[in-house]
C-alpha cells in the first residue's frame, strides 16, 4: 500500500484492507485468550481432582474420572460464611456511601456558592489517599475512642441480629467514609454535564434547593446511581486491607470473604490448588455475576472514578 | 424570621439592618446547600484528614506493644531518622519506584494499543471489551491465586509451555530476582482494561473527521496515531497515569494474598507491606505510622501536581 505513489491501485487497497482487519482480528483473539487464561485455567483446575491437577495440562477441561465436585462442595462450606458477612457489610455501606455521595456532589456542583473549588478540592485530594496513611490510627479509632461495636451491643438482642453482625459496623462505616470521595466525584462529574435549564427552571418555578434535588435531579441521575453502585459494591466487597485491619484474623466469625480466602487450601506439605481455586472462584462470583449483567455500568464507573 | 419584616423601615434608613443581612445569608446558596455536603464532608474528613493527622502524631510518638492510646508526651521525628536510614525501607521505596515506573508505562502503552483496536469498528466489540475489563472486576486476593498458579513450578501453566519449548522450569515467584518482574506481568493483566477503558473514551471524544482528513493527505495509519490521535489523549493519559501510579505505591493486598503472610514473595517487598507488617506482626506502631506519612508523602508528589493541572484546565 506504501508504494501506491500516484497510480490509485483499489484492489492492492481492498487487499490491504483486508489484511490489515485480519490481523486486527489475530491479535484482538490473541488478547481474548490472554486476558481469559487465568481464569479458564482457575475454574477448570476447581473442577479437577488432585491426581488429575498432577497429571493433565491446567487448562484443559477435567476428562473421565478426573472430574470432580469434592473442592467445589469443600470450598463452598468454608468461604460460604464469608460470603454472607461480606454481602451484609458491603450493601448497606454501598447504599449509605451513594446517597451521601449524591448529595454532597448536588451540594457542590448543582448549587453555586463561593470557596465551592476549596471543600471540593478535599473531596478529591480524598479518592488518592492511599489507606496505609490510615489504618494505624483506625484500629485504634474503632476500639478507643469510638467503640460503636460496644456501644450498639444491645442490639445483639434483636432477633436474626448475632452479636459477630455488630462487629461489622465498623468495617461498614469506615468503606462509607472512605468511599465517599469517589461516588462524589462520580456523581459530580455527571452532575456537571447535566442541563443546566433544568435546574434554572426549577428556580423560576420557585422550588427550594431541597425540591429541586428531589423533584428534578433525583429522577434524572437514577442511570447514574446504577453505575456508582455497580463500581461501589465491587470495590467494597472486593477489599481486603480494611478487613485485616479491623477484623484480623479469618478464623473470626465476622470473617469477610478476602480475608478467608488466603488461607484455604493452605498446609506444609503446599498447596492445594483444586482446593483453592474452588475457593477463589466461589468468592468471586457475587462480582463477577454482578460484571457480566452489567459490564457497561462498571466500565462507565472505572473510566470517570478510577481503580 | 416572619417578624423581620416590621424592621424594614429602620434597615433602609441605617443601609442594611443585622436581620435582614442574617436572612440573607441564611437564603445563600452556600448555607442553603450545606445540609448536602456538610454531612458527608465532616464523615470523609474525620476519616480521611482527621486519620492522616492522626497517624502523624502517632509516628512523633515512640509507640509500640499492645494497642493502647497512645501518649503524647515526648514527640520526636525519631521515627522518621529511624526509617530513612533502614535498609528494608530503602529497599522497599526501590521497589516501589521500579512498579510505579514499569508497571504505569506499560499499562499505558498496552492500553492505548488495545483501544486503538477495538476503536477500529470491530465486530462484537462490547464483548471484547467485556472481557478485557473483565479481571478488574475481581479482587486482588482473587487474582493472586490465579497467577499463583499460573506461575507454579512444578504444574502451573506458563511452565508447563515452557517446558513444551524445553525451557525451565522456572520459579517466578520464588526467585527474588524475578518475582517482582512476575507480580507486575500479573498487574499488568489485570490492569491493562482500565486503561484501555480511559483511552476508548478519549478516542471517541476526537472527531473522526481528524482520522479521515489525515487519511486523505495520504497520510499511514501510523503517522495519523502518532502526530494527530494520541497528542489529544493527554488528559486520558495523566488520569489513567495517576490513578496507576497511586496504585503502584499503596499495592498492598495483591502481595500479602500471594503469600497469606504479612511477607510477600522475597524481592517483591514494598513500602505498603512493610509498613502493616511492622504494625500487625511486630506492633511497632509509631514506626509504621512513620513509614506510612512517607508513603502518603509520596503519593501526594503525584497527586498534587495532578490536582494543580485539572485547577489550571478547569476541569475539576
Amino acid at each position: 500500500m506504501a508504494d501506491n505513489g500516484s497510480n490509485f491501485d483499489i484492489r492492492s487497497i481492498v487487499d490491504g484492507m483486508n489484511h490489515r482487519r485480519l490481523g486486527i482480528y489475530v491479535f484482538v483473539t490473541v488478547f481474548i485468550a490472554f486476558f481469559l487464561v487465568p481464569l479458564e485455567t482457575g475454574i477448570m483446575t476447581a473442577l479437577k481432582s488432585t491426581e488429575a491437577i498432577n497429571r493433565s495440562l491446567p487448562f484443559l477441561p477435567p476428562a473421565g474420572d478426573g472430574f470432580t465436585l469434592a473442592n467445589l462442595e469443600l470450598a463452598l462450606e468454608q468461604v460460604q460464611r464469608g460470603v454472607i458477612n461480606s454481602l451484609l457489610m458491603a450493601l448497606p455501606a454501598t447504599i449509605i456511601n451513594i446517597v451521601l455521595a449524591s448529595m454532597a456532589a448536588y451540594g457542590l456542583t448543582l448549587v453555586d456558592w463561593r470557596g465551592q473549588i476549596g471543600v471540593l478540592l478535599l473531596f478529591v485530594a480524598g479518592v488518592f489517599v492511599p489507606y496505609q496513611a490510615v489504618i494505624v490510627p483506625l484500629a485504634r479509632f474503632w476500639t478507643h475512642i469510638f467503640p460503636i461495636t460496644e456501644i450498639l451491643s444491645p442490639l445483639a438482642r434483636l432477633v436474626l441480629v448475632e452479636p459477630y453482625h455488630l462487629e461489622l459496623i465498623p468495617l461498614m462505616i469506615t468503606h462509607v467514609a472512605y468511599g465517599i470521595p469517589i461516588i462524589t466525584v462520580l456523581f459530580r462529574s455527571y452532575y456537571k454535564s447535566m442541563p443546566k435549564s433544568l435546574i434554572e427552571a426549577g428556580k423560576i418555578d420557585g422550588k427550594s434547593v431541597t425540591q429541586i434535588y428531589r423533584d428534578i435531579v433525583l429522577p434524572l441521575s437514577k442511570p447514574m446511581f446504577g453505575v456508582v453502585f455497580i463500581y461501589q459494591f465491587t470495590q467494597i466487597y472486593n477489599e481486603f486491607l480494611f478487613s485485616k485491619v479491623l477484623i484480623g484474623s479469618a478464623s473470626a466469625q465476622q470473617a469477610t470473604v478476602t480475608l478467608i480466602l488466603p488461607q484455604i487450601g493452605a498446609s506444609t506439605s503446599g498447596l492445594d490448588y483444586g482446593l483453592r481455586m474452588s475457593a477463589a472462584f466461589l468468592a468471586a462470583l457475587p462480582t463477577l455475576l454482578l460484571y457480566i449483567a452489567f459490564a457497561e455500568q462498571f466500565a462507565e464507573g472505572l473510566k470517570t472514578g478510577g481503580a | 424570621m416572619g417578624t423581620n419584616e416590621t424592621t424594614g423601615p429602620s434597615a433602609t434608613e441605617e443601609g442594611v439592618g443585622w436581620q435582614t443581612k442574617f436572612r440573607y445569608v441564611l437564603n445563600s446558596d452556600f448555607v442553603r446547600s450545606a445540609p448536602f455536603w456538610a454531612v458527608p464532608f465532616a464523615i470523609m474528613a474525620v476519616a480521611v484528614y482527621g486519620g492522616i493527622g492522626y497517624n502523624f502524631a502517632i509516628s512523633l510518638t515512640d509507640n509500640n506493644g499492645t494497642i493502647e492510646p497512645a501518649s503524647f508526651s515526648n514527640l520526636d521525628f525519631e521515627m522518621y531518622v529511624q526509617a530513612l536510614s533502614d535498609p528494608n525501607v530503602i529497599q522497599a521505596a526501590t521497589h516501589n519506584l521500579i512498579l510505579l515506573v514499569s508497571f504505569t508505562a506499560i499499562c499505558l502503552v498496552f492500553g492505548l494499543f488495545l483501544a486503538i483496536m477495538l476503536d477500529r469498528q470491530i465486530r462484537y466489540k462490547e464483548t471484547v471489551q467485556m472481557i478485557y475489563l473483565l479481571p478488574m472486576s475481581l479482587s486482588f486476593v482473587v487474582t493472586a491465586q490465579l497467577w499463583l498458579w499460573m506461575y507454579d513450578t512444578d504444574s502451573g501453566i506458563i511452565n508447563e509451555l515452557l517446558g513444551l519449548l524445553s525451557l525451565g522450569p522456572i520459579d517466578f515467584i520464588g526467585n527474588p530476582e524475578i518475582a517482582l518482574w512476575a507480580i507486575i506481568f500479573a498487574l499488568i493483566w489485570q490492569f491493562s482494561g482500565y486503561t484501555m477503558v480511559v483511552y476508548l473514551a478519549g478516542l471517541q471524544s476526537i472527531p473522526s473527521s481528524q482520522f479521515e482528513a489525515g487519511m486523505i493527505d495520504g497520510a499511514r495509519t501510523l503517522r495519523i496515531y502518532l502526530r494527530v490521535i494520541i497528542p489529544q489523549l493527554k488528559a486520558s493519559s495523566v488520569s489513567a497515569a495517576v490513578v496507576l501510579m497511586v496504585f503502584a505505591l499503596k499495592a498492598f493486598t495483591f502481595l500479602y494474598a500471594m503469600t497469606g503472610r504479612y511477607f510477600p514473595p522475597q524481592g517483591t517487598d514494598i513500602l505498603a507491606t512493610l509498613m502493616v507488617r511492622e504494625a500487625w506482626q511486630y506492633n511497632n506502631w509509631a514506626y509504621s505510622a512513620a513509614i506510612a506519612t512517607l508513603l502518603l508523602l509520596m503519593a501526594l508528589g503525584v497527586i498534587a501536581p495532578y490536582l494543580y493541572y485539572q485547577y489550571r484546565e478547569g476541569s475539576l
